[in-house]
């Protein structure tokens, strides 16, 4: 590092950390050090404990003992208010805008300067203009929330934190909804910050930008500090191995032999418009073979959502026609989710919480969610109570879920353990057709790897395989094919080999690869 | 249900219930103590008068049936993400559809066929009564809470109007229907206990307390082990999930009001049937308001229902005994510690538990400190 003499100074020093929520230690004595002016990469699986430590850092937690010091000052932090009050600001990893607001009405609610609205918004405007200038976060600060596009949003975020004179910056999980442009955007401004002094906290698990990016890193798991060094000394490799405990594979695997079959889903001219009667799929064309992984890449809102739930029947579309396995289906008469299940289709959809499980079910309610008139689990009507048991036990030992009870509320389990609950009941019935949204959301590295391997086995058993994913690794790493998407359109289409991060991400903002 | 807490399935079930019923007692106490009572008589008084004698059991017993079927009714439609205020009107339909048919065949048919009939007819009037909402609700998306109130108001008219222009004898003054033949007549439990050869002292208490029973039991199956009952609780607990599994969300919520309902129109098998035997006015009264409290305080479990109609059941026959009983307490002081129940039952719950939860949780922490030590 350059010039750390000059910034030896430490911004943040946590010592002795302790929190415990029940049976469980978030975290178990942690320390961590932030030099200031840095980027400072804190790294670890869900549940590993960097969320719940932020949170003591940010005052939304009080940890049970251990102490904090800012800028060389024991810290007592009992809110957000006191965070703000000492500098610290957080960017959460779900933005917390009010969408019917403007910009700048965000940056001032809650710190209004004068109880006169006109004289607060000119004194925030020629405030924020400056702060703006001097960081380059460029904001169109009269443009409502709603209409401003995700990385807008984001550096509205950052310039609330910075204008509530934020000299810590703690960025949650910040790329997760970027596309690789907006984020080289992202990193640009973060550097700019870093040279001006701010130093900055980045909680991510894409350890491909803490390479980039920090200064140095922290990686924790099970609610400890396992690792901490400069990035120089640091390498993928070994950061996930320090995550997850053990070697991991991540990427795309190199004996990839294929034998494609027979075209199994077949969609044509799909047009879909919402209750606004705006397009959101726009004349899509669409074709699945057995034995292979389609990965479909794409800006989040660029029609991906609709795509699965109109291939799954749970959106009817006004224009085209699709083949399921022979089965012939009109816009007019559209398949509904029994149909397409009946017809060999599975789907794991998106929005785990929303669709996926009923999260107030028991493990072995959910494990039958869609399945519940099965022969094996029903019969005239009755459900059968120790069949469905046995099969979610089967299933929870199949796919390794942890902890294996089937009596526990589905939301009672962590997402990687949710997710491969919900793989095990679509995988469990042999579909042709599988039809899968962000396979590892909120998923750990560890369960990681075992998702994308039951994926591969299921291509390799004949299945055809589509893959929505926000993330490129992802794509990158499982698709035979790769599928463009933007503003409801296939934008592109590209094999395997011919896919980098560059081409996709110019095609996802409407370039041309 | 935000569960912030976490406190193992018999505390949640037992322990909180009865927390807020001893809260509730308190701050009633309170009260009582306020207006110069002593809360302790009070409360022997009315517990005495619910459950000390044969005769204040099956009044308990009595009112409790009713409160049976209007709790069964706000559950079920609770499972299906649906707050069906209506049971009052669904009951008064279901005593008009079971007074009619015994008005029109109990002069000519047999006590065995006729009081299926009964019921059945009942149940399907308060079914009727009950899917219009619903479909209202599922297919037209005005919601059930605004058209159950006004079916209750619609139905409270109804019974006016049927009574008053059809079915009252011509030169009555009192807006009742004549007297049921003697087939369409409930048998009493002091009735058929006297049967098996036990003596029992006379009572409203009826056979269709068992009928409630035997609805406790049918919810229970119908929610937990039927086809039907999962796809309900499934469009209650998450709609989007549901759609995703394949469910018609629509037909669930007609479904889960036509239960609803249907169990609310067994009310008049109580009252109608059991106890007056003519179709009259006001034989609900506001029994299926009370319903909505009893499956709140019952957690929306048939079990919980049932525990929970004995205790506002005897709230509202000791209740009458204390009125009786103590100079200078009124009817309204009862009512006041029914308000207290509701309120610290079903509102105040989410206070009361996180300090159920910590209190647990350190008794929890105290025994194992000592049981470390004694080990």
């Amino acid at each position: 590092m350059t010039g750390s003499a000059a910034r030896a100074a430490i911004a943040v020093r946590m010592t002795g950390i302790q929190k415990r929520f029940g049976a469980v230690a978030a975290n178990a004595d942690v320390n961590l050090t932030v030099l200031a002016g840095t980027v400072h990469g804190l790294v670890g699986e869900n549940g590993a404990g960097k969320s719940t430590l932020m949170s003591v850092l940010y005052g939304f937690y009080q940890a049970d003992s251990g102490n904090i010091e800012v800028f060389g000052r024991p810290a007592i932090i009992r809110n957000a208010d006191d965070a703000i009050a000492l500098g610290i600001g957080m960017v959460h990893q779900h933005f917390m805008l009010v969408d019917s607001l403007t910009a700048m009405e965000n940056v001032m609610l809650g710190a209004e300067p004068h109880w006169l609205l006109r004289r607060a918004e000119s004194q925030v405007r020629s405030k924020l203009e400056t702060l703006m200038q001097s960081t380059g976060l460029h904001v169109a600060l009269d443009a409502l929330v709603s209409e401003l596009p995700v990385g807008d949003r984001q550096r509205l975020e950052i310039l609330k934190a910075l204008y509530r004179g934020a000299r810590v910056l703690i960025l949650d999980e910040p790329t997760a909804v970027l596309t690789p442009q907006e984020t080289e955007q992202l990193f640009g401004v973060l550097r700019v910050l870093r040279e001006q002094g701010t130093t900055i906290l980045l909680i991510t698990h894409k350890l491909k930008e803490v390479m980039r990016l920090c200064d140095q890193v922290t990686v924790m798991r099970a609610g400890c500090v396992v690792q901490e060094m400069p990035i120089a000394q640091a390498s993928i490799e070994g950061l996930a191995e320090a995550m997850v405990g053990r070697k991991v594979q991540m990427g795309r695997l190199q004996d990839d032999v294929l034998s494609l079959g027979d075209v199994l889903l077949q969609a044509s001219h799909v047009t879909v418009r919402d209750a606004m009667n705006v397009v959101r799929l726009d004349d899509v064309n669409l074709n699945l073979r057995g034995g292979e992984i389609v990965g479909v890449a794409g800006v989040s809102g660029n029609g991906q959502s609709e795509l699965l739930d109109v291939l799954s029947g749970l959106l009817a579309p006004i224009e085209g026609e699709l083949l399921l396995c022979g089965q012939r289906f009109s816009a007019a008469k559209w398949l509904d989710p029994r149909a397409a299940r009946s017809w060999g289709l599975a789907h794991v959809p998106e929005d785990r919480h929303a669709r996926a499980m009923v999260m107030d079910f028991a493990a072995w309610e959910s494990a039958v969610l869609g399945y519940e008139a099965l022969p094996e689990y029903a019969s005239g009507g009755w459900m059968k109570h120790a069949a469905m048991l046995q099969g979610t036990a089967t299933m929870m030992e199949r796919f390794d879920v942890r902890p294996r009870d089937p009596a526990l509320l589905s939301r009672s389990f962590s997402g990687g353990n949710q997710q491969k609950l919900v793989l095990a009941r679509e995988l469990g019935q042999l579909p042709k057709v599988l039809l899968v949204g962000q396979p590892t959301r909120g998923v750990d590295i560890g369960a990681i790897e075992f998702i994308y391997a039951q994926l591969r086995a299921m291509r390799d058993a004949g299945c055809a395989v589509l893959v929505v994913s926000s993330e490129l690794d992802e794509i990158l790493a499982l698709s035979t094919r790769v599928i463009v998407m933007n503003q409801g359109r296939v934008a592109g289409e590209l094999p395997i080999e011919d896919c980098t991060e560059a081409s996709l991400g110019l095609l996802m903002v409407g370039g041309v690869a | 249900m935000n569960t912030s807490y976490a406190m193992p399935r018999w505390a949640d079930l037992v322990l909180l219930p009865l927390v807020c019923l001893a809260v509730a007692l308190l701050a009633a106490g309170g009260v009582v103590a306020l207006v110069g009572q002593h809360p302790v008589e009070v409360i022997s008084v009315l517990v005495h008068g619910a459950f000390g004698s044969a005769r204040g059991l099956s009044y308990t017993l009595y009112y409790a049936t009713t409160f049976v079927f209007t709790g069964l009714a706000v559950a079920v439609a609770f499972h299906g993400g649906l707050f069906n205020i209506g049971g009052e009107g669904q009951a008064i339909l279901g005593g008009l559809g079971t007074g009619l048919v015994a008005l029109w065949f109990s002069a000519f048919l047999p006590s065995w066929l006729m009081l299926p009939l009964m019921v059945v007819s009942g149940a399907l009037f308060g079914m009727a009564w009950a899917v219009v909402p619903g479909y209202l609700q599922a297919y037209r998306g005005s919601h059930v809470v605004i058209t159950t109130i006004m079916f209750n108001f619609i139905a409270s008219t109804l019974l006016v109007y049927v009574l008053v222009n059809h079915l009252r004898p011509a030169g009555a003054m009192s807006v009742e229907s004549v007297a049921f033949s003697e087939s369409a007549k409930l048998p009493g439990m002091h009735e058929a206990l006297a049967w098996l050869g036990v003596a029992w002292p006379a009572s409203p208490l009826n056979l269709s307390v068992v009928l409630a029973a035997l609805a406790a039991l049918g919810v229970y199956l119908f929610l937990w082990r039927t086809r039907a009952g999962y796809r309900l609780r499934a469009v209650g607990s998450s709609p989007s999930a549901a759609e995703y599994a394949g469910i018609r969300t629509r037909h669930q919520v007609v479904l889960g009001m036509a239960v609803s309902g249907a169990l609310a129109g067994m009310v008049g098998m109580n009252e109608i049937a059991g106890v007056h035997g003519k179709l009259l006015l006001e034989f609900v009264s506001g029994a299926g308001f009370t319903g909505i409290a009893v499956a709140l305080m019952g957690r929306n479990h048939p079990v919980g229902i049932v525990f929970a109609s004995i205790l506002f059941g005897a709230l509202f026959q000791g209740g009458a005994e204390v009125a009786f009983e103590v100079r200078g307490f009124s009817r309204d002081m009862v009512v006041m510690l029914q308000g207290f129940i509701v309120l610290f039952s079903g509102a105040m719950v989410y206070v009361i538990a996180p300090l159920v939860a910590r209190g647990l949780n350190l008794a929890g922490r105290c025994l194992r400190q000592t049981g470390a030590r004694h080990g």
